[in-house]
């Protein structure tokens, strides 16, 4: 993508926060209603260390439950494309589980696992839906043609999958990587604010509620700077990937001269 | 030279042994009961260019399908003379059908990858089949980076590096502009004739049947039968680039296309 592409967002971004400053300033607005963007800037710096501690704990639970719903999405999509059966008993079920609200399951997962363990799960399944449906699609629309090709010189299953059907279904595995990475972080989040005090209590949705009930909302805004930061840099990240890995075959990454 | 196979072939057409496939009473329909073909029987022998001509819809496709082994018929035998289809077959689709993720060298190489030829031996004769197929410099292109004509060569290089003793074709050239498949229609039949190897073509083209085929199984639609069958000698001499305008050819062209009217 173009650089020059981000400049009039950039002009917004800088022009709402310049108003935000100077509205807190011209109004006298106490910063435990609304803190000035300066001071949100200025508390992330103090309390650099400890939020950076938080966001490391949110940003690895984000990982492992993405890895976690990497491995069981795209299992169960191989498993999906070479048998109806499982498809059509094992698809509701996954369906029923995306469209629950996650925020409603995580009380009773935090019943029967230990908090870590349930914020993981919160995360990994949101983000193990797109990655299953996305790659259970991709899977199904390698090309009929050279799946005859395959079946006519007796492939077999397994290197019709290493060689037809995993390679086809990239593009749409990644982008529902894209949207998994998104999504569990926001299960993370979920999760840790379902867990509260009874996590392990650093995560930064954990600050958030922490800063809440010292109404410290500097802080509550610096913390949520920084999820939202760590989402974008996700998102970044994986449509860094999606290019990268497409780029010399792909119609989507292709760069036209 | 050419006489010389011309006269083998015409010899071998009479001999049994020289069948390699039987079909008998072959039917299939879809789900939902459309009849797709019903009660196709015909041989196809040895080292012929047997074309199956028909209109869209009439169940050629399906018909190849089921010939190569990739579709179950619902009723009917196939019986190959050597016990199964030949292993080296080649197979060329309507569209490229090139993996758009692997190099051109990767594709054309393909079916060597599943057939299990090791690799030093795949990779020699990938080179040899680059530099046949004119693609050379192309071997680590992408598919994309093709022309439509430069992708069916790549397409063509992929069945042809079997060394396919049976060559199956589904409306290959359809969708390329008429230059170029003349000069791909020329380059098959010397093919062909170099190989003398059994081609079974699909077209909807009255004119491609005509130039390229020994004998013609002419298709009637809904539900696809054998309506007809044209033979026609190998041309004396061979096809060359005076065959098209020929009154050989325009007779040849004549008699498929009222084969064909009479079919619908």
């Amino acid at each position: 993508m173009n650089t020059r592409s981000f400049v009039p967002a950039l002009i917004l971004f800088v022009a709402l926060l310049a108003a935000w400053e100077i509205a807190v300033r011209y109004f006298g607005i106490a910063p435990q209603i609304l803190p000035a963007p300066t001071l949100i800037l200025r508390t992330l710096v103090a309390d650099v260390a400890l939020l950076l501690g938080s966001l490391f704990v949110t940003l690895k639970i984000t990982f492992i439950a993405l890895a976690i719903a990497v491995i069981a999405g795209v299992a169960l999509a191989v498993l999906f494309s070479s048998s109806r059966f499982a498809e059509r008993a094992l698809f509701p079920l996954a369906v029923v589980l995306q469209v629950t609200p996650v925020i409603a399951i995580a009380p009773l997962l935090l019943v029967y696992l230990e908090p870590r363990n349930a914020v993981i799960a919160c995360a990994a399944l949101v983000a193990f839906f797109p990655i299953l449906s996305n790659t259970a699609l991709g899977l199904a629309s390698a090309d009929r043609q050279l799946r005859d090709l395959f079946a006519l010189y007796d492939a077999g299953w397994l290197r019709t999958l290493l060689y037809l059907r995993l390679p086809a279904s990239l593009p749409y595995f990644l982008g529902g990587l894209r949207i998994a990475g998104g999504l569990a972080l926001i299960g993370a989040v979920v999760g840790e604010i379902a867990a509260g005090s009874a996590g392990a209590g650093s995560g930064l949705a954990w600050r958030i509620m922490e800063a809440g009930h010292r109404v410290n909302i500097p802080r509550m805004y610096a913390a949520l700077v920084l999820i939202a930061l760590a989402g974008v840099a996700i998102f970044a990240l994986f449509s860094w990937l999606q290019r990268v890995a497409l780029r010399r075959w792909h119609a989507s990454a292709i760069e036209v001269a | 030279m050419k006489q010389r196979r011309a006269t083998a072939k015409r010899k071998a057409g009479k001999n049994e042994s020289a069948l390699l496939a039987e079909l008998r009473g072959i039917g299939k329909s879809y789900d939902g009961g459309v009849t797709a073909l019903r009660d196709i029987s015909f041989s196809v022998r040895r080292g012929e260019f047997l074309s199956l001509l028909g209109a869209s819809g009439c169940g050629k496709t399906t018909l190849l399908r089921i010939l190569a082994g990739l579709l179950p018929s619902d009723t009917g035998t196939i019986r190959w003379q050597d016990g199964a289809r030949p292993g080296e077959t080649g197979f060329v689709f309507q569209e490229p059908a090139l993996m758009p993720w692997a190099s051109v060298a990767a594709n054309i190489r393909l079916p060597l990858r599943l057939l299990g030829i090791d690799d030093r031996a795949a990779a020699l004769r990938t080179r040899e089949a680059l530099a046949q197929a004119g693609l050379e410099k192309f071997g680590d292109a992408f598919p994309h980076e093709l022309s439509g004509g430069m992708k069916m060569r790549a397409s063509l290089a992929r069945a042809l590096i079997v060394k396919p003793k049976l060559l199956l074709m589904d409306e290959p050239f359809a969708a390329l502009d008429e230059i170029a498949r003349f000069k791909f229609n020329d380059e098959l039949l010397s093919l062909w004739r170099e190989a003398n190897c059994t081609v079974l073509f699909v077209t909807h083209s009255v004119f491609e049947a005509a130039y390229l085929s020994t004998r013609t199984l002419v298709l009637s639609p809904r539900p696809g039968t054998i309506a007809e069958e044209v033979r026609f000698l190998p041309a004396a001499g061979g096809v060359n680039t005076q065959f098209r305008t020929s009154a050989a050819y325009a007779s040849r062209v004549r008699k498929l296309s009222e084969a064909l009217e009479r079919a619908q």
